[in-house]
């Protein structure tokens, strides 16, 4: 694609942005809060020193799991199901990396293993479902959530409960010292700050890992072009069934990494509170940043601005639920724009071709 | 031998349903088939069954509808509201318009920019949880027993129907007969059974269910025998024709869509009035994906979709009923996948043969050595349900020709 139209395309999200902190202020002026006012308190609290460091690591598993739903949304596969499957891979994860101590790099690359077999293993079962029995996935992936959930509540509170424990609330042992993973605050000097998640380089990795995989693998060729021409990538004899299972199962593996920065970095073990949705804000940010590991790392930063510059509105008086509302907002409107824009691409690149075929 | 194959490969489905009937009969399980049971499966059905009539008007017209759950969120969340602000009825009314408004901005957004269906539906049902919860904590600021994520009880209540001489409802104040009542409790094999599952039709029935029901004829009426039904169904099968033979083709979608965002808020709100009587965060519970689960298992017919919310509300009542019945769930999965194993084995699938063999055996060895299933699987019973319905039912579906396909004006696809 031409420069120009990379530029034509980065339009889209922007102007998303805008409408949608339109519409959040028509709505805040409804409610008789000032707009201007309450982005402001927001922004001021958004880029305080100790904010950026909570943003940075909220948007940690928001990008791990926006590259979960991404690798299915390349070949048009709807993986709506990491939320169950990066749940499911934290709580074994939990389980098993608290039963042994080795030195912290094998223990953390153990349960980093861990959690992606269980994780991918549960994916699979979609990916079985959609090829032999012609479930659509999206159906498939939402039951096994609820099946998931269900299967996480009763085991956290029989198989994997914390022995002798007086805790009153179901949880699993403690991961042992080797399995938690350091902050990287001494790295970047801001001792006076709260920890900055040593996940973050797992999460910058698996954006190049997955730039790597999409773009220039033969596997990441499949993907891209069954998503884009299916019929043509079957008679390149692409098999379609094996790449769905595939694609569901790589996906999986991406998911189980999504709790990994809060259990490695600061839960250090599987509680009944530990943190939900981040599958479904996943889905979000991957349409916010159209696939891209650039994109979706934008995208994840700005779904965590807006969550954690929200916390002060209470405060304020604002109800914080705006800012769902907000992403929402945002989401609707870039997927429509994105759509305008591919649109005007395409008839611009038609009438320039027939101006070079006119010359 | 054939006929046996053909009739075993259709009604293979409904052996569970004579296995329910048979395991009934012990007296721990006898939950399984009361009227209680059957009042409540109804009551289960209705949301899933609206919603699946709803995902069939858009999917008629062509447009595959994902947005069907944050519709029904729209549903719960309006129909609390107008049954708290105005009555019942009114709540009913205001939750409908609610679902059709987000039915309205999924039209606009697949049928007017052709955006992606299944993008545009998550992205609808991600808009719909974001606005419910944001709708609830501003309109509830200084209402008692409201809180962020549940509203007050709503005013009033739709009123219920009991069918007099049959199952004892009353004329005027006078009471009459309660004559099925009678041979429920005679306990007869299956004349008793299915005693019960009329009485769950005909008594304690509140008007909006038998609103719901009506609506399946209705829909036949309205999608096969009306101008307007041809239309829309020829706009998901061929709209380039129908344009040609001067249909609108992006009116049909929008009316089809926003049918569907109105009944899936008639079965948000239904949820509500009909049932919790507040609006309560996550109420919906998946029972949106549910009813285009039932869609599909009924083949894009609305009696199929009867029958397959029929299915998956009565997973769903057990589940509420009686741990204990769902506990015989476990034998009847068992004997229904031993009954498998032989079809397998006879259509020399040895491998499946051999797979539904191992599960069955250990459903039953499961079911031998328990007492009841633990809470939390009871809970995700819909859920499996629909997957185990949707494995062995789903082969055969005739859908839409241009189904999920965006259509613009002027372009052939």
């Amino acid at each position: 694609m031409k420069m120009r139209f990379r530029l034509v395309s980065l339009s889209a999200p922007i102007i998303a942005l805008t409408i949608s902190f339109g519409l959040s202020s028509l709505i805040l002026l409804i409610i008789g809060k000032d707009p201007y006012e309450t982005f402001k308190i927001m922004f001021e609290y958004g880029i305080r020193g100790k904010s950026i460091v909570s943003i940075i690591n909220r948007s940690i598993p928001l990008y791990i799991s926006a590259i979960a739903v991404a690798v299915g949304f390349k070949m048009g596969l709807f993986n709506i199901g990491v939320e169950g499957q990066y749940l499911m891979g934290s709580l074994i994860a939990a389980y098993i990396g608290a039963q042994f101590s080795v030195i912290t790099p094998l223990h953390i690359l153990f349960i980093i293993i861990v959690a992606v077999t269980t994780s991918s293993l549960w994916a699979a079962i979609a990916g079985y479902l959609k090829v032999e029995k012609g479930i659509h996935e999206v159906i498939s992936t939402i039951m096994l959530n609820y099946i998931g959930t269900g299967l996480i509540a009763y085991s956290l509170t029989t198989i994997f409960d914390e022995p002798n424990s007086n805790y009153d609330l179901p949880r699993t042992k403690e991961l042992p010292e080797s399995g938690k993973m350091p902050p990287l605050n001494t790295l970047f000097n801001i001792e006076d700050l709260q920890d900055l998640h040593g996940f973050l380089v797992v999460a910058v990795l698996v954006g190049i890992f997955y730039y790597w995989l999409v773009w220039k693998t033969t596997l990441g060729f499949d993907l891209r072009i069954t998503g884009s021409n299916p019929i043509a990538a079957k008679f390149s004899g692409i098999n379609p069934n094996k790449l769905v299972v595939i694609a569901m199962i790589t996906s999986g593996g991406f998911a189980g990494l999504v709790g990994l920065g809060p259990l490695l970095g600061y839960f250090h073990r599987y509680t009944i509170d530990f943190p939900t949705g981040l599958g479904f804000a996943g889905i979000g940010v991957a349409l916010l940043g159209r696939n891209h590991p650039f994109g979706m790392a934008v995208g994840a930063l700005l779904f965590a601005f807006l969550q954690r510059s929200a916390q002060i509105l209470d405060l304020n008086d604002v109800p914080k639920e705006i800012e769902q509302m907000m992403q929402a907002f945002i989401l609707l409107i870039v997927v429509v724009f994105y759509e305008v824009i591919r649109r005007f691409i395409v008839k611009q690149q038609i009438k320039d071709a027939s101006k070079r075929t006119d010359e | 031998m054939k006929i046996f194959r053909s009739l075993s490969k259709r009604y293979i489905i409904f052996t569970p349903i004579l296995l329910v009937i048979v395991v009934a009969q012990v007296e721990t399980y006898s939950q399984l088939t009361t009227s209680g049971t059957f009042g409540a499966a109804i009551r289960l059905s209705i949301p899933i069954l609206l919603a699946g009539l709803g995902g069939l008007y858009s999917e008629k017209t062509g447009v595959v509808n994902i947005g069907l759950e944050g519709m029904m969120i729209m549903g719960t969340w309006f129909g609390a509201w107008g049954g708290f602000t105005f009555g019942a009825w009114q709540g009913v009314f205001i939750g409908m318009l609610g679902g059709a408004l987000f039915g309205l901005i999924h039209a606009i957004a697949t049928v007017s920019f052709q955006v992606d269906h299944i993008v545009s539906g998550v992205a609808i049902n991600i808009l719909a949880a974001g606005v419910a919860r944001f709708l609830n904590v501003i309109a509830y600021q200084d209402v008692a027993f409201a809180s962020s994520t549940a509203s007050p009880r709503i005013q009033g209540d739709i009123g219920k129907f009991t069918m007099p001489f049959l199952a004892g409802g009353k004329i005027g104040e006078r009471e009459t007969s309660n004559f099925i009542g009678s041979i429920e409790d005679l306990d007869i094999i299956l004349i008793s059974d299915f005693a019960g599952l009329l009485l769950g039709f005909l008594s304690n029935i509140s008007y909006l269910t038998l609103f719901a029901l009506a609506l399946v004829p209705v829909s036949i009426l309205v999608l096969w025998f009306t101008p307007l039904g041809l239309q829309m169904r020829s706009v998901g099968e061929y709209p380039a024709g129908s344009e040609s033979l001067g249909v609108n083709v992006y009116l049909m979608k929008y009316i089809g869509v926003t049918i569907s965002g109105a009944l899936s808020g008639l079965a948000g709100s239904y949820l509500v009035v009909a049932g919790t009587g507040t609006y309560l965060e996550g109420q919906t519970g998946g029972r949106g994906f549910i009813g285009l689960a039932s869609m599909l298992f009924g083949n894009y017919k609305p009696f199929g979709i009867l029958m397959g919310s029929g299915l998956f509300g009565f997973a769903d009542a057990l589940q509420l009923r009686s741990p204990q019945a769902v506990h015989g769930l476990l034998i009847i999965i068992s004997i229904f996948l031993l009954v498998l194993t032989f079809k397998s084995f006879f259509e020399k699938k040895y491998k499946a043969s051999f797979a539904s063999f191992i599960f069955s055996a250990a459903f039953l060895i499961w079911f031998l050595n328990s007492t009841s299933i633990p809470n939390q699987f009871v809970y995700f019973t819909p859920h499996i349900t629909t997957l185990i319905v949707l494995s062995f039912a789903n082969q055969r579906i005739k859908l839409p020709e241009k189904i999920g396909v965006p259509y613009k004006k002027g372009e052939i696809n």
